[in-house]
């Protein structure tokens, strides 16, 4: 059984993420538990409300045959991609990540309706219809999809990292993958290229302790993915994905380092997702306690929302949001729903410049 | 068709069941056997093709391997030249790619370069094409690629019969073979009507599967339907739809089931197109340097005086495989039915 991943306790908020092993090596500075005023606390929450909410619908249209083919959820695994893009430049930064990207993509601020349009296929959908649920990009953003080959993402990600740092924006690329892809070839290509480029990149290993039904353990030899960069010389930390605080801070940590030209980060998020792999997954290779136990106790947005109540944020305000955000999520719905299909020609379109 | 030694009880399988029996005959033949890939061994496959192996046969015959599809296929290669018979599973065949290297490369040329002082003895099982709304990356066809590749066999079953004879052949082979399952079909067969409900594979007759080890003889097509109007050239899920849509319109075609593109069995081709004089190559995979233009180029050398009409092809159209109009992409009943009228007419 794959362990659930830990939670700092309140005694030790201090440090966010369990510091690199004694190194003669630089690093970034040790991270601390981000501090949000009470209107950050309510826009992650949002956030990751939207997330999730919109990730049950999305399950639902699925079911109902609205969505076809592959779509991985998010759930469970909101305080990642929240944690982290809220620590990005927008106007700078780019953001690139594997098939699990309706989270990435909500984090991001765009708007639900051409998101689940895109899933339901139709030419409303933010990429025309044309690349589904694991296929979505935004220009305006700096999002570069969504890619549904294991690992290719880490290679595309270290190439928009060369374009940062020739251009000289400024920008940082982050590039998400999961503890499954980590084992690809191309990841190491990239980290080497990477680290001797001095390139301005985080890697992000979302580590949600399984690929597919295959779990850490029985594919990794080294399972602390975050060590993973340590023969490239490139940092690593290790972070509780399930405390969006934690993920924050950890996130400045690392942005201060790539920011200061000191080459890439390797940030490994322990998470979990409370899902099947795809919706056609029925997840016969892990209890369903396992699942129940990490929902009970280390779940992102009920922590949270202990957080809220804590800072002096009411009851009611919480509600107030829940409700604001299911009346998003059903619009949406019902906008990809009713859209309509992309043209029988857009078969033939965007398949090279010229139409052929 | 079937070895001596078949003469065991048959039982009804659908296509994963008949795939998974041949591995397990295999396994229990061979001690060189092993059965690896992504999902295979804990969990049973992703399409349960290995379901109950490991639990069977101990994980060090049939195991998982990390996503690393280029490192599965050079390890297999290895292994074959050291002389154990690997059975590598690739997820999907769209994620063949990174393993391409290692099979263009080595898998393919070892037999050559060393002048055969060392082989490839290993079979890639990977589900390829669509029809299932998988979009981009769970839905293409690349049997054109490897049978352009030069050294590597291509086989694609029909049915389960098919596939699990088959199968043990590809595994008894002593080069590597790429095996390509129609995932469409691995339940039952298609119609071409994606709005009709599944016919599950116990009401066809191939899914009298024998319990035991028998062979197909790579190479060797099959005559699905005998007939004198014309030739009919498919493999696949494709072989099913071509038979509703000829049925539907009482065309009196020859459908041939090719089993193995390559080595291709252009005898049973030859004499088929010299006997109707017309010719209809069909597939799911795109258009352009498809298999289907081959063996147009290959009727045309042989059959030229005998053709009463051009080699008429559907196929896929020249774009990636679509996630929304897939039913618009498939080359389904009605392109089909198009392509017939035409070829008759000329
Ligand atoms: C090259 C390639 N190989 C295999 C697959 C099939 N596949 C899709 S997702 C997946 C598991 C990936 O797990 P992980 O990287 O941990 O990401 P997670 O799904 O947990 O987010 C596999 C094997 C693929 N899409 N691409
Ligand atoms: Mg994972």
């Amino acid at each position: 059984m794959a362990k659930a991943p830990a939670r700092a306790s309140a005694a030790s908020k201090k440090t966010a993420s369990t510091p690199s092993p004694a190194t003669n090596r630089e690093g970034p500075r040790d991270p601390v538990p981000y501090d949000a005023t009470p209107a950050e606390l309510e826009k992650f929450y949002r956030e990751m409300l939207l997330i999730r909410r919109f990730e049950e619908k999305a399950g639902q249209l699925y079911g109902l045959g609205l969505i076809g083919g592959f779509c991985h959820l998010y759930i469970g695994q909101e305080a990642v991609a929240v944690g982290l893009q809220s620590a990005l430049d927008g106007d700078k930064d780019s953001v690139i990540t594997g098939y699990r990207d309706h989270g990435h993509m909500l984090a991001y601020g765009i708007d639900p309706k051409v998101i689940m349009a895109e899933l339901t296929g139709r030419a409303a959908g933010i990429s025309r219809g044309k690349g589904g649920s694991m296929h979505m990009f935004s220009v305006e953003h700096k999002f570069y999809g969504g890619h549904g080959i294991v690992g290719a993402q880490v290679s595309l990600g270290t190439g928009l990292a060369f374009a940062h740092k020739y251009r000289g924006d400024g920008g940082v690329a982050m590039s998400y993958f999961g503890d499954g892809a980590s084992n690809q070839g191309q990841v190491y290509e990239s980290f080497n290229m990477a680290e001797l480029w001095k390139l301005p990149i985080i890697f992000v290993i979302e580590n949600n302790q399984y690929a597919m039904g295959t779990s850490v353990n029985r594919s990794s030899a080294e399972d602390q993915l975050y060590r993973r960069g340590e023969s490239f010389r490139i940092p690593g930390m290790q972070v509780d994905g399930m405390d969006v605080l934690a993920v924050r801070g950890a996130a400045e940590a690392a942005l201060e380092w790539v920011r200061a030209g000191k080459g890439p980060v390797l940030m490994e998020l322990k998470t979990y997702r409370y899902r099947g792999h795809s919706m056609s997954d029925p997840a016969k290779y892990r209890s369903r306690e396992e699942v129940q136990a990490v929902r009970d106790k280390s779940d992102a947005i009920e922590h949270l929302k202990k957080l809220m109540t804590d800072a002096g944020i009411g009851e009611d305000k919480i509600k107030d949001i829940d409700k604001e955000i299911r009346a998003i999520v059903a619009e949406s719905a019902d906008f990809a729903e009713s859209a309509p299909e992309p043209e029988l020609h857009d078969l033939y379109t965007d398949v090279l410049v010229e139409q052929y | 068709m079937m070895s001596a030694d078949t003469m065991t009880a048959t039982k009804t399988m659908n296509m994963i069941e008949a795939i998974n029996s041949a591995m397990d005959v295999m396994l229990e033949r061979d001690s060189n056997v092993v059965v690896m890939g992504e999902d295979v061994g804990f969990f049973g496959g992703v399409f349960r093709a290995t379901a109950g192996l490991q639990k069977k046969h101990g994980k060090t015959r049939v195991f998982d391997t990390p996503i690393n599809e280029c490192g599965i296929i050079g390890v297999a290669v290895g292994m074959g030249a050291y002389g154990l018979r690997p059975v590598p599973e690739i997820q999907f065949a769209d994620y063949i790619y990174p393993g391409l290297d290692q099979l263009v490369s080595e898998a393919a040329r070892l037999r050559y370069r060393s002048a055969a002082d060392f082989i490839c003895p290993m079979t890639v099982r990977t589900p390829f094409g669509g029809g299932i709304f998988g979009g981009q990356t769970h839905s293409q066809s690349p049997e054109s690629i490897m049978t352009h590749i030069c050294g590597v066999k291509t086989v694609i079953p029909s049915n389960p019969y098919d596939a699990k004879g088959l199968l043990i052949a590809a595994i008894e082979d002593n080069d590597p073979v790429v095996f390509l399952e129609p995932k469409r079909i691995y339940n039952g067969p298609f119609s071409g009507y994606y709005d009709r409900p599944v016919e599950p594979w116990s009401k066809h007759a191939a899914s009298a599967v024998p319990e035991g080890h028998y062979r197909i003889e790579l190479g060797k097509a099959a005559t699905v339907r005998e007939g004198e109007a014309l030739t009919v050239l498919a493999y696949g899920t494709m072989v099913h739809v071509v038979k509703t849509i000829v049925e539907e319109l009482k065309v009196d075609a020859e459908i041939i089931d090719l089993r193995t593109l390559l080595p291709l069995d252009i005898d049973a081709i030859e004499a088929s197109v010299k006997k109707t004089g017309r010719c209809l190559v069909i597939h799911e995979a795109t258009r352009t340097s498809g298999f289907g233009a081959e063996l147009a180029a290959l009727v045309q050398e042989r059959c030229f005086y005998h053709l009463e009409a051009p080699v008429e092809r559907v196929t896929g159209f020249d774009t990636p495989y679509p996630h929304s109009l897939e039913w618009a992409y498939f080359p389904g009943p009605v392109r089909i039915a198009t392509a017939l009228t035409k070829i008759l007419k000329d």
